[in-house]
């Protein structure tokens, strides 16, 4: 690793036309703000579908006016199938992991900032960069298409199980062109991502200008890099598992069924295939994946929460070979999906260890920041509240998985609304404060206006109290043996729960009303919010110091920066205050530099 | 607001707790042999999930408390310590604490999924597909006849696919649509699929075993309590998946005896 002075530039002339400028952009900035919106549309969709899927599953034969303009054949006089209910729940579920919890804060933070953090002018291969947006956009098109194919889109969860994925429409609606188009869409992602995974690989070790070496990256860049290197390794399964799905059904072979299946007292045409197989590789994307929704938060959080602290994190380099080693980790818990799923039982005991064992750098990373946040002057804004909120969600979230990483209580909890409360706090709420904190904190550099703090604090309140009331139940509802995906609950034992079920409704509709505030901030800050000067929260790294606010085409005009000092100087006395700039060449009382 | 947000954590982590201490919403009673194995190993998680998570709320709740309200002249101060002091804490406490959990349930865990059934276990079979299940008892020659997947027939009853012309094994089988057990005595069930990836989990029982289409499972259990509990399906099979459930009764063994003398004349 070595860093740069005059090298290489990624250099592309600033674009004069419309849609150079604005469509087909070769700017890692306009990039990062593609993938922002279409995170935006996406999380709007995914939540207008929860919505759909709470009232259901609180009123099952309540007619939602409306509903049958959606579809004719999934809601008929407006009263929601089973069918549909699990349409709905997948398409949820699919556009919420992949084209927000993926795209928001790893590639759309990570696209604006990554290389203004190393110090560069742009990735290194902006065009890949570019091709990275517009395909993963294909991508989402192709899925939100299924919506509106006759059958309607796949019924089979985000997990699509095999062989109920693979047996085609004889499975039920939605499973012939539904999978296909769903397996299809999550392919294209996966080549999308995997193009972004290379830019973001390559700028961190390449691209970084004089003086950054790794270890003055700041944390945000570190989780960015970290992430990356799960994204190539993750997504280089899932695709061609979705590949060898597809195949399935339209090329007549049979990896995912073996033979003799009877549906509808009809004997199958498949012979061979393995249903396990289809989870071993799923899974063995799957777990990265939701380190890859997390990481890039715990990064944006601690880069957000350290400028608020005024001093220096405890320790800068365990943090970041905390994030390294869950993201290691992550590769060898998948099986802890699969504890009762007719695998080997030892094998079960086997991946409950790493899965034990992850708690610990998990565990690692809460101790750091508690522990940076003694002795400091804790500034409380909206962007800080969102961090210092990210850490209660995350204990919350994570505390549950101590549960489910042990085989002997998965029997208990598998399959139950006690996973769906654990992954909601990890990636619904903590990966959303994330993107959250991210926002408030960096849109004055993005867009050179404040948002509104009285609209942001607001936006928080609601949103923090909101959360705890939707998600908190949902493992009260799981230790009482609520099984999920189920669109109406007519079992006896089920039956006392279900008040507990409106009760999460009205929360889930209330608080996903109260981010209408948060939309209103976004937009009317874009346009009528306070000018914001160049670094409105004192940082000290590289995106502070653009020549202006937003930074120009080549982030930092004529010359690129040289690096003097570690991120996070804080808490020091210097010229400028209780902090040095990274590209300050004053040596200070009381640094910190470890590099 | 510091303050104010320091409070609403601690009020909120409270909350959370109030419902599992008072064991408000519960597991079924356990009626199974094994089941307190699991049973203790839940509590014992609870406890220490429990006191982890309200110690670390209220942490963060007191710092946040303390230092939002810090004054202009303060002097930054580090934790006692460092971070060794952290990442030593995560060791010692949650490491050992995980590793404890994890040998202590690996018993759990065998005395389920591990061990051989008894040797005069009460064989039976079960069947999923969409969107039942189907039990099958050997009769009195105690012995299940094959199943030939091209019979299958549900518009017949010919659930199995059972060749009852031709299979003497077959011949007394005995199908039914609810099952039943004795109670006290162990049972040795064998699970496969008819079509697409089902699941048998009978919360009573303590036990939960996906069917794999194309492998044959079992589960062995002793229920000791008489009683009437149910079955439900918890992997992801199709539209009619939250109405996939099955009755078991655990009956007196004279009951269980007349029960399938009674759905043997049923055949």
């Amino acid at each position: 690793m070595h860093d740069m002075s005059a090298h290489a530039h990624a250099t592309h002339q600033a674009p004069t036309s419309f849609i150079r400028k604005h469509v087909f952009s070769l700017d890692h900035k306009v990039i990062g703000k593609q993938y922002y919106g279409m995170a935006l549309a996406a999380v709007i969709i995914g939540m207008f579908l929860s919505w759909l899927m709470r009232i259901h599953l609180g009123w099952t034969n309540f007619a939602i006016p409306g509903l049958h303009i959606l579809s004719a054949n999934g809601a008929p006089g407006n009263v929601m199938t089973p069918e549909y209910y699990l349409q709905l729940m997948t398409m949820h579920a699919t556009i919420m992991v992949f084209f927000v919890l993926t795209t928001a804060p790893f590639a759309a933070f990570g696209n604006y900032f990554l290389p203004i953090q190393v110090g560069a002018e742009d990735m290194p291969f902006p065009h890949f960069n570019m091709m990275s947006f517009w395909v993963t956009f294909v991508g989402f098109l192709v899925l939100v298409s299924s919506f509106f194919v006759s059958d309607g889109p796949t019924l089979g969860g985000w997990t699509q199980y095999a062989p109920l994925s693979a047996v085609g429409s004889v499975g039920g609606p939605g499973q012939g062109l539904g999978v296909v188009l769903w397996a299809a869409s999550i392919a294209i992602f996966c080549v999308g991502q995997l193009l972004g995974s290379l830019n973001f690989i390559t700028t961190t070790l390449d691209m970084r200008t004089k003086g950054m070496s790794m270890w003055r990256l700041p944390l945000s860049a570190w989780a960015w890099f970290i992430t990356s290197v799960m994204g190539l390794t993750a997504f280089a399964v899932l695709m061609p598992a979705c590949i060898l799905l597809i195949l399935d059904h339209v090329a007549g072979t049979s990896f995912f069924v073996p033979s003799n299946l009877v549906i509808n007292d009809q004997m199958q045409p498949h012979a061979g295939g393995s249903t396990l197989l289809w989870q071993h590789l799923f899974w063995f994307f799957g777990h990265p994946e939701v380190y890859i929704a997390i990481v890039p938060g715990m990064g944006i959080v601690s880069h957000v929460l350290i400028t608020n602290l005024r001093r220096p994190m405890l320790s800068h380099r365990v943090l970041i070979y905390s994030m390294g080693a869950l993201a290691v980790l992550s590769y060898m818990v998948y099986g802890h999906h699969m504890f009762v799923s007719g695998m080997n039982p030892v094998s079960s005991l086997a991946f409950s260890f790493p899965t034990l064992v992850i708690t610990i750098p998990s565990t690692i990373v809460v101790l750091i920041w508690l522990g940076s946040l003694y002795g400091s002057k804790m500034r409380i804004n909206t962007a800080s509240l969102f961090a210092l909120g990210f850490i209660s969600m995350f204990i919350s979230g994570g505390v549950s998985g101590f549960f489910l990483a042990q085989p002997s209580i998965d029997i208990m909890l598998h399959a139950t609304y006690f996973v769906v409360g654990h992954f909601h706090m990890v990636m619904g709420v903590a990966a959303m404060f994330g993107i959250f904190a991210g926002t408030y904190f960096w849109f004055p550099k993005m867009y050179g206006r404040m948002m509104n703090e009285t609209l942001g604090k607001t936006h928080f309140w609601l949103t923090f109290v909101g959360a705890y009331c939707i998600f908190m139940p949902f493992h009260y509802l799981g230790i009482a043996g609520n099984v999920r995906r189920y669109q109406a609950f007519v079992d006896d034992y089920l039956q006392p729960l279900i008040p507990v079920h409106r009760f999460i409704t009205v929360a889930a509709v209330a608080t996903g009303a109260v981010q209408l505030i948060f939309l209103f901030n976004l937009f009317y800050s874009r346009f009528w919010g306070e000018p914001a000067p160049d670094n409105p929260w004192q940082g000290t790294s590289l995106e502070w110091s653009t020549p202006t606010t937003p930074p120009p085409h080549n982030n930092f005009g004529d010359h690129l920066p040289v690096v003097y000092h570690d991120p996070y100087q804080y808490g020091v006395e210097s010229s400028t205050g209780d902090y040095v700039m990274q590209t300050s060449p004053e040596q200070v009382n009381n640094g910190h530099d470890e590099a | 607001m510091g303050k104010f947000f320091a409070v609403t954590i601690v009020v909120i982590a409270i909350l959370s707790a109030i419902p599992i201490v008072r064991h408000t919403w519960e597991a079924p009673a356990d009626v199974s042999a094994h089941g307190a194995l699991i049973d203790e190993q839940m509590s014992e998680t609870m406890a220490e999930a429990g006191l982890s998570f309200l110690a670390s709320q209220f942490l963060l709740g007191w710092f946040i408390w303390r230092y939002s309200a810090f004054k202009p002249g303060d002097k930054i101060k580090s934790f006692p310590g460092g971070a060794k002091t952290m990442v030593w804490a995560a060791f010692l406490l949650v490491g050992t604490e995980c590793l404890a959990l994890g040998v202590f349930g690996v018993k759990a865990w065998a005395s389920v999924y591990l061990t051989p059934p008894a040797a005069d276990a009460m064989t039976m079979q079960v069947q999923a597909g969409q969107f039942a299940f189907y039990f099958r008892y050997p009769g009195p020659d105690g012995k299940l006849g094959p199943i030939h997947a091209n019979l299958i027939n549900e518009a017949n009853q010919n659930f199995y696919g059972l060749d009852q012309d031709h299979d003497t094994d077959s011949k007394d089988d005995i199908v039914t649509a609810e099952m039943a057990i004795p109670v006290n005595r162990e049972v040795h069930l064998l699970m496969h699929s008819k079509d697409v990836g089902h699941s048998f989990y009978v919360p009573a029982l303590r036990v939960h075993q996906d069917f794999v289409p194309g492998l044959d499972v079992s589960l062995h259990f002793t229920a000791t309590k008489v009683g009437r509990y149910e079955i439900v399906c918890t992997q992801l099979c199709g539209l009619g998946h939250y109405n996939m459930k099955a009755y078991l009764s655990v009956l007196s063994p004279q009951d269980f005896d007349d029960w399938i003398k009674k759905q043997a004349a049923l055949q």
